[in-house]
């Protein structure tokens, strides 16, 4: 390589380590796709004003010490349209994606707050549909919804129904779960088939006239993750559901946050066949698209089978399948072994996954 | 450019003339086949979807002609890996 | 999926880089174009270079649609877009394409309806469904896509929808393949052809590009062994002396291509005397507007357009790249005013751009792999 060259490589590695800036004027789409945009956004702006030890781990919740014990605590806000959607519903996702994100700090999740915004005009009889959504994903979960509030709006300035959840869960075992604790050497799992639940909202509202029979993924993963954590002790380095943004963009974050490289086999990575019909049509990477039921495992390699046989002896990972390795080079980047024998680099997502013709 | 994806006639849309059902994968599509107007298409056939119009009809005699070229070229491979794996006496 | 999995074949793939390397003469560098921006994906997407010998590189030529628009044209699309009656509608591809006073996604943080299709089919069906709207198509694309912007104009005809029109900036193939093979300084052995354009165009408009320029072409389908298969056969044309037009994409493209799709072209369309391509400039008969008889549906006559001409930096050195020419770093404002987040040139617009692409994973190409990826142990079991 020529001198000029590594010049160039340096000049891009230094303007890669600069503090991110939000260029933009406006808030646009991008920046709550869960990608690079949203990173920026996150810690440009959250980051910069809030920061404290505790928020700048940016895992899925923070891991609070509480005297001798450990809680986590963890919000999300909901917003999805349509509001149902097969499989699924707006209370169930509320319920199950705070759920998860305790179930990702390795707690067993408890109580959970719920707030509503509703639009003006909206009908009594969905948000009874979407409230007993709620109590009944509350109950399989084992939690509680303890506290809440309710905000009307003008018609216009919502979208129906929007629901954000905030939830508290105790950790009962030792050890701290991170997206910068995966070490070379490590496997990587996923609990399932991937991209169901994106695939299934694209189809539910209808814009691109497909029909496929896909439900959404969504499901709490206490459970599963607790089966994983007790097979497992101390074994366990990272997990990270994979939501907006998807595997490829959960693994992006350990890969940056450890200061390694994730490498995975496509051909072991478990997608439905309607979901790759849905994607190759739509020219869509279902990497990328966003699952509410499966989570990424990064565990001791010489464990991977242990983490294996104890995902696939729960319902919701009865499918689960290790997909790849850590190394300790090249670091920050996760790439992609592809079925016909190459290497790509899978890149974070820039702006949301769109359709393309190209 | 022009994503183009394989999808198989399952059979004509009752809305439109020029609209018929694919399917890819399990999922369906309606399509446009305007541009395939007077060739002979019936149910089974395969065809090139872009942008929501069939494009093409996929050709079975040539898509095999293209795996015997690939197959006339796997069987030296095989044969060298063969003889690798004979030579290799260590 | 048929016609997708059996040319995917990792042992097939494996058997045909053992047939490129074959017929590359030892101490010979080949420089190969692909012309389609889908064959570059295809090439990343798979991984492919790692399947072909040193001697062998691929040169990513300037077949993206969306990256060749000009800033101006987006520019002109977001004036259209921002009247308080017009839902504009687009192609995902294009929403982050930059103009010279941001994107799509940015007019539509703005206020401006702009709506996401997938088919110029169901842009006519939101004007059918918002009759009190006027509703535009951005029409983008090479010979594959214009057809069905042509028959959803004449459906449109047809059925006297009155609220719908395209903004037309269809561009075509040959006169770009042109302008790369008249630069003097051009260091290519030959051309992959784009598959999806042939198979409306057909294969005899590339004869010249043998005949008079001296290059093969080999026209190709978009699965990783058909691009695979496409090199071999270019060089199989090398090592025979031969310089021909061959198609290794004969399931879906025809010798003479699709005859009723380029009568729907010839009807709604008419060529435009010249065309600017982002990084390359000025091309002759390039591109396409509506015709006459269709100005109802032209939006560049239905809306009064700015059409100022956002200039190309001076500094822009994306023909370059596109010829092979120039490697992406070794253009002045590679890495500086050009990044990924601040596209200047048509190589940095879509991740599969030369510049991006090299802006994002320069330092892991192809010579600078870590030797050993600890693999397949775990990751098998
Ligand atoms: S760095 Fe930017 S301006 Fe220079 S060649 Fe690449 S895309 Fe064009």
């Amino acid at each position: 390589m020529s001198g000029g060259e590594q010049q160039v490589l340096d000049r891009i590695e230094r303007a890669r380590r600069r503090k991110p800036v939000v260029r933009e004027e406006l808030i646009t789409l991008a920046h709550g796709s869960g990608g690079k945009a949203t990173q920026t956004l996150v810690e440009a702006v959250f980051l910069e004003a809030f920061r404290n030890p505790l928020l700048a781990t940016l895992d899925d919740g923070a891991t609070l010490p509480l005297g001798s014990a450990r809680a986590a605590f963890t919000t999300d806000s909901y917003v999805v349209s349509p509001l149902f959607f097969p499989g699924g519903d707006i209370g169930d996702l509320a319920v199950n994606g705070t759920v998860n994100d305790l179930a990702m700090c390795g707690a067993r999740p408890r109580y959970l707050s719920a707030g509503f915004i509703l639009e003006e005009g909206f009908p009594v009889a969905d948000l009874r549909r979407v409230v007993a959504s709620m109590a009944a994903a509350a109950t399989a979960a084992g939690v509680e919804i303890v506290t809440g509030d309710t905000k009307v709006v003008q018609r216009g300035r919502a979208d129906g129904c929007y629901i954000t959840t905030t939830g508290v869960g105790v950790i009962e075992r030792p050890g701290t779960l991170s997206a910068s604790a995966a070490r070379p050497g490590d496997a990587v799992l996923v609990s399932g088939p991937i991209g169901a639940h994106g695939a299934a909202i694209m189809l539910a509202r209808g814009d691109f006239g497909i029909e496929a029979p896909i439900t959404s993924d969504t499901a709490p993963l206490h459970d599963v993750v607790a089966g994983l954590l007790d097979a497992l002790p101390g074994q366990v380095r990272t997990l990270r559901d994979a939501t907006r943004g998807g595997v490829a963009t959960v693994l992006n974050e350990v890969a940056v946050a450890s200061g390694v490289s994730v490498v995975l086999e496509e051909a072991a990575i478990p997608v439905r066949t309607e979901v790759t019909g849905v994607c190759e049509l739509l020219g869509l990477d279902p990497l990328y698209v966003a699952c509410e039921g499966r989570f990424v495992a990064v565990v001791d390699g010489a464990h991977a089978q242990s983490a294996l046989d104890a995902l696939r002896a729960h319902p919701l990972g009865a499918e689960a399948a290790i997909i790849g390795a850590v190394a300790a080079e090249p670091e920050a980047l996760v790439l992609l072994r592809t079925a016909i024998g190459g290497t790509r680099v899978v890149e974070i997502l820039v702006g949301d996954p769109l359709p393309r013709i190209c | 450019m022009c994503l183009g994806i394989p999808g198989e006639l399952i059979g004509p849309a009752e809305e439109h003339e020029d609209l018929a059902v694919v399917e890819v994968s399990g999922v369906r599509r309606r399509i446009n086949i305007g541009l395939l107007e007077g060739q002979d298409l019936k149910p089974g056939d395969w065809v090139l979807v872009h942008v929501g119009f069939a494009l093409s009809k996929i050709s079975e005699a040539e898509a095999q002609a293209v795996l015997e070229y690939l197959e006339g070229l796997g069987q030296p491979y095989e044969d060298e890996i063969d003889a690798l794996r004979a030579s290799d006496i260590s | 999926m048929r016609f997708v999995d059996e040319y995917r074949d990792a042992g097939r793939a494996r058997a045909l880089a053992a047939g490129i390397a074959a017929r590359c003469r030892p101490g010979r560098r080949y420089a190969f174009m692909e012309v389609c921006g889908g064959h570059t994906h295809t090439i990343y997407k798979h991984g492919l270079e790692d399947h072909l010998p040193e001697e062998v590189s691929l040169v990513h030529g300037p077949g993206c649609p969306v990256c060749v628009i000009p800033m101006g044209r987006v520019d002109d699309a977001i004036h259209i877009a921002s009247q308080p009656d017009v839902i504009m509608t687009s192609f995902g591809d294009l929403l982050r394409v930059p103009g010279g006073t941001g994107s799509f996604l940015d007019a539509k943080a703005a206020g401006a309806d702009i709506r996401m299709v997938y088919s110029p089919l169901d842009a006519l069906k939101i004007a059918k469904q918002n009759p009190d709207r006027r509703v535009v198509f951005m029409a983008i694309g090479f010979e594959t896509t214009a057809p069905s912007t042509a028959m959803t104009v004449l459906r449109a005809a047809a059925e006297g929808v009155r609220n719908f029109s395209v903004f037309c900036n269809h561009v075509m193939i040959i006169p770009a393949i042109k302008a790369i093979l008249d630069s003097p300084d051009l260091r290519l052995d030959g051309f992959i052809g784009p598959g999806h354009v042939s198979a409306v165009i057909g294969c005899e408009p590339y004869a010249f590009i043998a005949r008079d320029y001296g290059k093969p072409l080999v026209v190709a389908g978009f699965e990783p062994l058909d691009i695979l298969a496409s090199v071999h056969m270019l060089l199989g044309q090398l090592a025979e002396d031969r310089c021909e037009v061959e198609n290794q994409y004969a399931r879906v493209v025809p010798w003479h291509g699709n005859p009723v799709a380029m009568e729907a072209i010839g009807r709604v369309m008419r060529l435009r005397p010249h065309f600017e391509w982002r990084g390359l400039g000025f091309i002759a008969h390039s591109a396409l507007a509506m015709a006459e008889e269709y100005a109802a549906f032209d939006a560049e006559r239905v809306f009064d357009l700015p059409g100022v001409r956002v200039a190309d930096p001076r500094s822009c050195q994306c023909g370059e790249v596109l010829k092979g020419v120039l490697k992406p770093w070794e253009c002045k404002v590679f890495g500086t005013a050009c990044t990924p987040e601040t596209p200047i040139g048509t190589c940095m617009v879509s991740s599969e751009g030369a510049c991006a692409a090299y802006y994002n994973f320069g330092r892991f190409t192809r010579d600078r792999r870590p030797a050993v990826i600890p693999l397949g142990e775990v990751s098998r079991a």
